[in-house]
Formats: structure tokens, C-alpha cells, sequence
């Protein structure tokens, strides 16, 4: 498959400041990561079905896993992921939908529309941090166990009091 | 109470009216009638006898005078034409019998003459007889007396003939009587009738537009039926009227209940999006901070560095102050879900919890035996998280710090308390003790948001259950709850599944 690539993951967030700093959180977890952001649903779901401006995107490999934010403009969050467990290609790729929501019907709405993890995103730096890690770390080994595994690094010791 | 009556229907009453007032009319009639009948009769018969007094009398006087007894005897027996005549008789002047006849030969006997003579004719009645007597004169001289005794079973037969008469009249008449009122009651008592029925329709089906039928001209009755109808279509209106009244009322209570339903609902999504899209500003704020301080570390100076970490600190409260809104609001719109719960190991498990967080603290946590009630074993977890966290805060001071929990009876309840030698507060600030972000201690001493004791009110409250505090300043404070929600007891060893503390 792509054992040769670099891993590449979609990133579905339409807020700026959540986007600079998921990227920032992932390449500190793994700094060969390749991730596509997508700014809405519609966005997310042309790519992963290859429609628009991603037609002609080579049709050999799909993200490792897509993280996905509820709020979304145009088709929301819930929305993409039904359509992508729905659509047989898109089917199997690992979706952890990582929100803002602590919400018991969004928990439950996702879970029951095929998403692989729900994760709701910490105020605290740290511990978004070390979410996103975790997260990378997870999809990136269990949807390719073939990938060299990122190397484990020291936690990087705040300079404020963890 | 009184026993039944015996009810008559008026047609009854009116039939028995009809009979006895014909009846008794007839019956007075037929008496007067009868009565004048008699005495014309007894005078009729008076005046038969007496003429045959006279004649016997005329006819004798030539035997008085000449003393021929038998002469006067042959006269007399003429009387025997006179079917009621029973005995006659002559006597002299001087009284003596001179000549006797008796319809009845073996009781030949004749009365001797014992009636006075007051005049030239006296009679007397006695009970069955009539007896005449009467002054014989010739030539204006007194010659003798004739005596007539005669039978009074002629007026007998006639009475009886006229009772017979009367009786037959009297029993046409009722018969007549009866017909009549069963015709005139149609105009009288059937209308009557009818609206008694009517009245007891309504009264049962409380049905008022069904109204009593006018079928008579009787004036009072129609007056009756007319304003009982009246009656209806005012109780009717009343009636409708209430109705209307009574449903648009619960239109309104609906309507009302659905409007607060809507404003509770949209407050508590506002309050839950608000806490939500409040905390993603702060997630920012201390990312870029963070950003900052790894990107920048070597430029900035230990000020600089100080300040960034005060910001981050200051979001980290409030974060935490948006955490504990949310979980106020999360009490507000969660629905009670009622279990039998044992408190004494779901409070176990609290502190079970929360003594991993004490470190190297002395704490002497003292939990008593504590009730088995219905409630909603995860809020309630919460209040006894809450307020077991609370003690602990403020007996920070305290070696040893005590904390108990316990329930104590007050005024024929359970009463549940958390008590605990901490620094207490001011009674005098009580009552700001359970308001949302009140505190009654500087930050810099011990921290917290103030929500929390909201929170735990909330939840008693939404039991229906209440609380209070007692404290003093340095003497600590006790917490005291009475848990409202009550089941019906279920009988022993039928009591539903205890919920599982564990899995609150």
C-alpha cells in the first residue's frame, strides 16, 4: 500500500487557530507526518471521494486516519461521517472525531454512525498535546503496522508548573 | 337519617282526590236526600194512619153510642186492607177497651191504651212501630178513642231500597270519578310527571339541554314548566360558559408550560454552547502561549516568562469556573433517575477517591451508617463529591483534619450531615454560602470557583430535599441534607435492586 510514503492524515477544522495548532501539536508528535486540512464538510468529503478540486488526486492511497471536528460549515460533522462509512471506499478508514463537545447525544450520534474514536479536545495545552500524540501514535500503528513507528519522545517538560 | 317515605305519584293523589271529593259530595247528598225522604215518608204514613184513624173512628161512633162492641169490631177489621197495620183498638171514653183487632190472631192481646191525649190526635214512634191515637166525637161530644198501631217496616224497606239506590249511584259515580281523572290528568298530572322526569335526566346526565315538554294549559303548571326550562337554558349557558372558561384555562396552563419548557430548554443549551465556545478561545490562548514560550524561550526575559505563565494559569480557572457551569447545567437539564441507593457505600467510594488526593494529610474521615433512599445515585455521588471535597479544602489547616459523615433524626426526618473541624465561615454569610460564584474565602487561601455548593443545592433541590450550614469561624462547619424524594416502601424482600454505587 503506502508502505513508502510519508503517513498522510486529514485534518476536517474550520477554525484557524484549532488548525495551527492541531498541525503544531501532530508535528511535534511525528514530523514526517503529511496532513491535508480540509476547512468544511464539503471540503473533507470532495477529497476523500475525489470530487472538485481533488479529482484528479491519485486514487492509490486514502489518509490514515481523518480527524474530525462537528462544527462544520456547510455539511457538518456527523454528516461526513455518515457519508464516508457509508460509501464503500471511504468505509474503512479510521475516523476519530475530535470536538469541543462533550455532548451525550453527539458522543452517541458518532459512535453510531461508525466513528473509530471520539475524543474531546482539552482546554489545557498539555494535555491537548499529549491527546494528540496519543491519537497519532494509535491510528498511525494500528492502521499501519507496516510504517516505521515514530520514534517515542521525552515529554517535553513545560516551562510553566504541569 | 330518616326512613323512606312512601311516595305517591300525583296522579295517584289527584284520582284518590277526585274519588273522595266525589265520593264524599255524593255521600252528603244522598244523606240530606235520604233524611228529607224519611220525614216526608213518616209523614205520609202519619197522615195514611190517621185517615184511617178517622174513618175507623166515624164508623165506630154509632157502635160507641148504641154499645155495640161487635159492630165496632167488624169495623176495625176493615184495617186488615192496610197491609202495615198491625193492631187497632177502641176505647171508651173512660178508657175501658170496647173493641180490639189484631192482624195476628194468636196474639190477640192488645196493648192497653197507656198514651196521654193531648189533643184530638197524638202519635208516637217508637222504634218499630208508629202508634196513633185519635179523640172519637159525635156532634162535637167526645165518644171514645181509636188506636192504631201500625208497622214501620215499610219505611225500612224503602230505606234499604234507598241505600240500595245510593250505593250503586256512589260506586258509578267513583267509577266515573276514576275515568274522569284518568282523562283530566293528562292536562294535570301528566305534565308534571314529565318534568319530574325531566329534572331527573338532568340531575343524572347532567345533561341541560334537554328541555321539559309543554303539553297542558294549566296556567300554574305551564308557569312551572316554563320557568324550570328558563332554569335550564340559564344553567346551560352557566355551564357552557364554564366549560369554555375551564378549557381555554387549560389551553393557557399548556401553552404557558410549553413556553417555560421552551425558555428552560434554550436557556440551558445557551448556558451549555456558551461554556462550549467560550472554552475554545481559551484552548487557543494557551496554545499560542505555549507556542510562544517554546518558540521565543531564549528572548524572553524571566518577566516575560512569569507573565505568559500567570495567563495560562488564568485560564486554566477559567476553564475550570466553565467546567463547573457545565456541570450546573448538566444538573439542571439531567432528569432525576430515582434508584433505592445505599449511601453508606456510594459515600465510601467518595472518600475512597478523594483520599488518594489528601497525599501525606492526616485526615481522620469518620463515616457513619447513612440511610438507604430513593434518588439519583450519580447526582448524588456529586453532592457528597462536592461537599466531602469542600471539608477537606478547608480543614487544609487541620492536624488532624476531621470529617464526618452521619445521619442524625430532627424533626421526624433523616437528617444526613458532613461535618468537619475545618476554619468554618461567619454565619453571618450564610446565606450566600449555596449562590453561584459566591465565596465566603479569599482565593489566595483556598481555592475554588464557587459553584460547586450551587451545584449541590441544585441537585437536593431537584430531589426536593433541602439544606442548610452550620458553622463557626475556626471551629469548622457541618453540612446538613434531608433528602426529600420518598418511594413507597417496598415490602422486605421485595426492594429493588440496590444501584450500584460504583456505577454512578
Amino acid at each position: 500500500m503506502t508502505m513508502h510514503r510519508p503517513a498522510e492524515i486529514l485534518l476536517v477544522e474550520d477554525d484557524p487557530n484549532d488548525v495551527e495548532l492541531t498541525l503544531r501539536a501532530l508535528r511535534n508528535a511525528n514530523s514526517s507526518l503529511c496532513v491535508e486540512v480540509a476547512r468544511d464538510g464539503e471540503e473533507a468529503l470532495d477529497y476523500l471521494l475525489r470530487r472538485g478540486q481533488w479529482r484528479d488526486r491519485s486514487a492509490d492511497h486514502f489518509p490514515s486516519f481523518v480527524l474530525l471536528d462537528l462544527k462544520l460549515p456547510k455539511i457538518d460533522g456527523l454528516q461526513v461521517l455518515r457519508q464516508i462509512k457509508t460509501a464503500t471506499a471511504t468505509a474503512p478508514i479510521p475516523i476519530v472525531v475530535l470536538t469541543s463537545s462533550g455532548e451525550h447525544r453527539d458522543i452517541a450520534e458518532s459512535y453510531r454512525l461508525g466513528a473509530n474514536s471520539y475524543v474531546q479536545k482539552p482546554v489545557d495545552i498539555t494535555e491537548f498535546r499529549s491527546t494528540i500524540r496519543a491519537i497519532a501514535d494509535y491510528w498511525l500503528n494500528v492502521s499501519q503496522p507496516s510504517h516505521p513507528l515514530p520514534k517515542p519522545r521525552p515529554e517535553r517538560s513545560g516551562a510553566w508548573p504541569a | 337519617m330518616r326512613p323512606a317515605l312512601r311516595l305517591y305519584s300525583i296522579r295517584q293523589k289527584l284520582t284518590a282526590m277526585n274519588m273522595l271529593v266525589s265520593g264524599a259530595a255524593l255521600l252528603l247528598a244522598c244523606t240530606a236526600f235520604a233524611s228529607y225522604e224519611l220525614r216526608t215518608f213518616r209523614e205520609s204514613i202519619v197522615r195514611n194512619i190517621s185517615i184511617q184513624a178517622q174513618i175507623a173512628g166515624a164508623n165506630s161512633a154509632s157502635a160507641l153510642v148504641f154499645n155495640d162492641p161487635e159492630a165496632a169490631r167488624v169495623t176495625l177489621s176493615a184495617l186488615s186492607a192496610a197491609p202495615y197495620i198491625l193492631s187497632a183498638g177502641i176505647y171508651t171514653e173512660q178508657g175501658d177497651q170496647f173493641a180490639t183487632w189484631s192482624r195476628t190472631p194468636q196474639t190477640n192481646e192488645v196493648p192497653v191504651r197507656q198514651e196521654p191525649i193531648s189533643s184530638a190526635e197524638t202519635h208516637v214512634f217508637t222504634s218499630d212501630r208508629l202508634i196513633l191515637v185519635r179523640v172519637v166525637q159525635f156532634q162535637n161530644k167526645k165518644l171514645g178513642i181509636v188506636r192504631i198501631e201500625s208497622d214501620l217496616a215499610e219505611i225500612k224497606d224503602r230505606l234499604f231500597g234507598f241505600a240500595g239506590i245510593v250505593l250503586a249511584v256512589l260506586l258509578m259515580s267513583l267509577l266515573a270519578a276514576f275515568a274522569f281523572s284518568s282523562i283530566f290528568q293528562k292536562t294535570t298530572a301528566r305534565p308534571i310527571a314529565q318534568l319530574a322526569e325531566t329534572a331527573r335526566v338532568v340531575s343524572r346526565d347532567k345533561a341541560y339541554d334537554v328541555r321539559a315538554p309543554l303539553t297542558t294549559n294549566a296556567a300554574e303548571i305551564v308557569v312551572l314548566i316554563r320557568a324550570f326550562n328558563q332554569m335550564l337554558e340559564q344553567i346551560e349557558l352557566r355551564d357552557t360558559a364554564l366549560k369554555a372558561a375551564r378549557e381555554e384555562l387549560e389551553i393557557r396552563v399548556i401553552k404557558r408550560t410549553a413556553q417555560l419548557e421552551a425558555v428552560n430548554r434554550e436557556l440551558e443549551s445557551f448556558t451549555y454552547s456558551v461554556a462550549h465556545d467560550l472554552r475554545a478561545p481559551l484552548r487557543h490562548i494557551q496554545g499560542f502561549i505555549d507556542a510562544l514560550m517554546e518558540d521565543a524561550a531564549p528572548n524572553l526575559t524571566p518577566q516575560a516568562h512569569t507573565y505568559l505563565s500567570r495567563i495560562i494559569e488564568s485560564t486554566r480557572r477559567m476553564d475550570q469556573l466553565i467546567s463547573d457551569l457545565l456541570a450546573l447545567a448538566q444538573v439542571g437539564r439531567q432528569e432525576l433517575n430515582l434508584k433505592i441507593t445505599d449511601l453508606t457505600p456510594l459515600v465510601q467510594n467518595v472518600v475512597r477517591d478523594l483520599a488518594l488526593e489528601a497525599g501525606d494529610r492526616h485526615i481522620d474521615w469518620r463515616i457513619g451508617k447513612l440511610p438507604v433512599v430513593p434518588c439519583d445515585p450519580g447526582l448524588m455521588k456529586l453532592v457528597f463529591q462536592n461537599l466531602l471535597a469542600n471539608s477537606m479544602k478547608y480543614t487544609r489547616p487541620r492536624d488532624p483534619a476531621i470529617i464526618e459523615v452521619g445521619q442524625t433524626p430532627s424533626n421526624g426526618e433523616q437528617v444526613i450531615f458532613v461535618r468537619d473541624n475545618g476554619v468554618g465561615f461567619n454565619m453571618k454569610y450564610a446565606h450566600k454560602l449555596f449562590g453561584v460564584f459566591e465565596r465566603l474565602h479569599r482565593r489566595e487561601d483556598f481555592e475554588g470557583t464557587g459553584v460547586g455548593l450551587a451545584t449541590v443545592q441544585r441537585i437536593i433541590h431537584k430531589h426536593g430535599g433541602k439544606i442548610w450550614a452550620e458553622a463557626e469561624v475556626d471551629r469548622g462547619a457541618t453540612f446538613y441534607i434531608v433528602i426529600g424524594t420518598t418511594l413507597e416502601p417496598a415490602p422486605a424482600g421485595t426492594i429493588p435492586a440496590l444501584a450500584n454505587s460504583e456505577s454512578a
